[in-house]
């Protein structure tokens, strides 16, 4: 219907909607000026953007298995960079990563260099390979390339249970939002957090994700950017905070020499809430050995190679030339934000620390910040404390205390600007967390219903049907995961980067030597999987029980441990068994020129 | 060589090629983190070692996968295994 006319006029359509979102900022600002509550303002935000995206999945409903599964395959390279950019960015990287940074200086940003170097991989060994193959899924890939039932469902197992991980964290967050920006328990936003995230998936799976997803990362984008460049000229560090911020990042270091950087007793920090977090570490020196910073990046890469919820994005692409260059797309509208994050934290940091800075708090008496109404705002929300250790009367570095959440959630409220902005940053927050939940419970629903399903247990259903169990398949995950989110378990940071180390101990061998490696055999991927997956885990468990680890490898990293085990039993598998037949042989042929029909489609 | 050969070998050295540029900007000058950080390369004054993790590599990421993917699509128009209309 209006399909073909739809994607001929994405750029109008979408600049409509980011036009239409701008006015929706004003309007709220001047309701703001005129009196509106500040909880009716960040009510507004969340429910009109959470309404435009059920609205979105609703017109893109569909009973087509290809728009179902691959959005028909027909999205265009830049929104589908978009789309990417939304399913990836989390609302740990929304609403976490800034405050990490903030927190742990070096050390953190590993994670910056992982999850942004990891594009180098899925374009170079992957994406147009894989969008080649034709396939509507990763255990698809993986089962027809190496063939059989087991290697598939092999693949299955890995994906579920790194995806599981993750998509609990991001429910966790639209829960921690909504109950924020709504005023409800968290146990019930939970579910309301998993509604808005089926509506925008149930009906139109990848088509409708799609179209979402492009939605949301407009908002994200605008609700990341316009505090940081606001925050920075407001506090006259320059217009354009990433080329200008050196000055302030040498006067938090020389800050930091004049403070020092004191260690609280046992007994002092046994007082502060659970969760929160002292400054210990320097901005911007060099905090951590080269091997702990470099095994966490390289996890980071590899997981992103091998997380299928970003995989399957580059499936939906019209041709491979255009999967390649998507991924380029896709890490510069994610380039856009990981950016700004530490400049966020920069800006942050010196408004509360400097005591020239009118927002400074250090320095000030105790009786004076207690008195601060931000300050008891966030300390309510048990985001924000001090404590007079020493009893000298004045607040010092080591006596204040923040969630790693408020960075991004109360900096635009520390530094003076309107509430309009913190609703907006909710909005993104949500926008954030949503994209990425649509993205990883539709990979899971998916590989169940088409690999599982379809493939192994009733390959003659009929499409009316597959789609049926697809989407009943859709519902119960989402409420797995909503009922393990509601128990509030793990941190949100904590299990978003076991989820990396999960999928590169089972996944990242197996897809990339099945197109780079043509002796690789289905017995060899399935000890790969199996015996990477067991050992990453086993590894994880032995740490997390008090183990002391070897190499430096924390539980943070063990997908080191997994993928080389990985690695080594793949090969030696692979070359103790037969080799893969001439059929095998011709399809990876196939798979490694981009013309011709895909390989799917050729069978 | 077949000409399907000769095509998956320079696909392979372009690989090599961008993999080794990816090694040494998301590992190679993280052996040198505390160095680089007393260097006198200051890019807009930031330090070094701290730049490239706020914006260096992430920036040299983009652009080496774009240029990537030009080069590849060179290759595959070389020896006329680029997708045509109907390819699909």
């Amino acid at each position: 219907m209006i399909k073909g006319k739809f994607i001929d006029n994405l750029p109008k359509v979408y600049g409509i909607y980011t036009g239409g979102f701008l006015v929706f900022i004003i309007l709220m600002a001047i309701a703001e000026q005129a009196g509106m509550s500040s909880k009716l303002i960040g009510i507004f935000f969340v429910a009109f953007t959470v309404l435009i995206y059920a609205l979105i999945g609703w017109l893109s409903r569909t009973l087509q298995v290809d728009a179902y599964y691959v959005a028909g395959r027909q999205v265009p390279t830049v929104f589908n960079g978009m789309a990417t950019a939304a399913d990836w960015m989390s609302g740990a990287s929304f609403v976490a990563m800034a405050g990490g940074i903030y927190f742990k200086g070096y050390g953190y940003m590993a994670l910056l260099v992982g999850w942004t170097g990891g594009y180098v991989l899925v374009a170079s060994l992957l994406a147009p390979y894989l969008r080649k193959f034709g396939c509507y899924t990763v255990p698809d890939f993986i089962g027809t390339r190496y063939g059989g039932n087991l290697a598939r469902f092999c693949a299955v197992i890995v994906l579920t249970v790194a995806s599981f991980t993750y998509v609990t964290a991001q429910i966790n967050a639209t829960g921690t939002i909504a109950s924020v920006a709504l005023d409800i328990p968290f146990g019930i936003a939970v579910y309301v957090g998993l509604a808005s995230i089926l509506m925008c998936s149930m009906l139109g799976g990848m088509r409708a994700v799609t179209w979402t997803q492009v939605a949301q990362y407009i908002v994200l984008i605008i609700a990341y950017l316009l505090p940081v460049f606001w925050i920075s000229s407001k506090l006259g560090a320059g217009f354009f905070p990433h080329f200008m911020l050196a000055d302030e990042v040498a006067r938090i270091a020389e800050l930091e020499g004049q403070f020092g950087f004191v260690k609280n007793s046992a007994a002092d920090l046994a007082t502060v809430p659970k969760g929160l977090a002292g400054i210990t570490k320097a901005h911007s020196s060099v905090n951590a050995t080269p091997w702990a910073f470099i095994s966490l990046a390289v996890c980071m890469m590899a997981g992103t190679a091998s997380l299928p919820h970003v995989m399957m994005r580059y499936f939906t692409t019209p041709s491979v030339r255009t999967a390649r260059r998507s991924v380029g797309w896709s890490l510069f509208f994610i380039f856009l934000l990981y950016s700004s994050a530490p400049m966020l934290a920069t800006l942050s940091k010196l408004s509360l620390i400097d005591p020239t800075l009118p927002t400074g708090i250090i320095g000030k008496t105790i009786a004076e910040v207690q008195a601060i109404d931000w300050y008891q705002n966030w300390n309510q929300a048990n985001l924000m404390f001090i404590s007079d250790f020493n009893g000298n009367g004045t607040l010092e570095l080591n006596e204040f205390f923040m969630g790693g959440k408020a960075v991004v959630l109360a900096t635009p409220e520390i530094a003076g600007l309107p509430y309009v902005i913190s609703g907006l940053v909710a909005a993104g927050g949500m926008a954030a967390a949503m994209s990425t939940a649509d993205g990883l419970v539709l990979a899971i629903s998916n590989a169940l219903s088409h690999d599982i399903y379809y493939k192994i247990i009733n390959p003659k259903a009929e499409t009316a049907k597959r789609l049926i169990v697809a989407r009943v398949l859709l519902v119960l995950i989402g409420f797995a995961g909503a009922t393990i989110a509601a128990l509030e378990i793990q941190g949100i940071l904590g299990s978003v980067i076991w989820a990396f180390d999960f999928a590169m101990s089972g996944l990242f061998f197996p897809l990339v030597l099945g197109v780079w490696w043509k002796r690789a055999n289905a017995p060899g991927a399935v000890a790969g999987m199996l015996l990477g997956l067991i050992s990453g885990t086993a590894y994880l468990i032995w740490v997390r029980s008090g183990g002391s680890g070897f190499l430096g490898i924390t539980q943070l990293t063990f997908g080191i441990v997994g993928a080389a085990v990985s690695l080594v039993s793949m090969i030696v598998v692979s070359l103790m068994t037969t080799a893969p037949d001439a059929a095998t042989q011709k399809m990876v042929d196939d798979v490694r020129v981009p013309s011709g029909k895909t390989v799917l489609a050729q069978k | 060589m077949s000409k399907q050969e000769q095509h998956w070998e320079k696909t392979r050295n372009l690989l090599f090629i961008t993999l080794a540029i990816w090694f040494v900007f998301s590992i190679g000058i993280f052996l040198f983190g505390a160095e680089m950080q007393e260097s006198s390369i200051r890019p807009f004054g930031y330090p070094l070692t701290y730049w490239f993790t706020c914006q260096g590599s992430l920036a040299i990421f983009v652009i080496l996968i774009f240029w990537f993917a030009g080069r590849q699509e060179k290759i595959d128009d070389e020896f006329g295994f680029s997708e045509r209309e109907g390819d699909k």
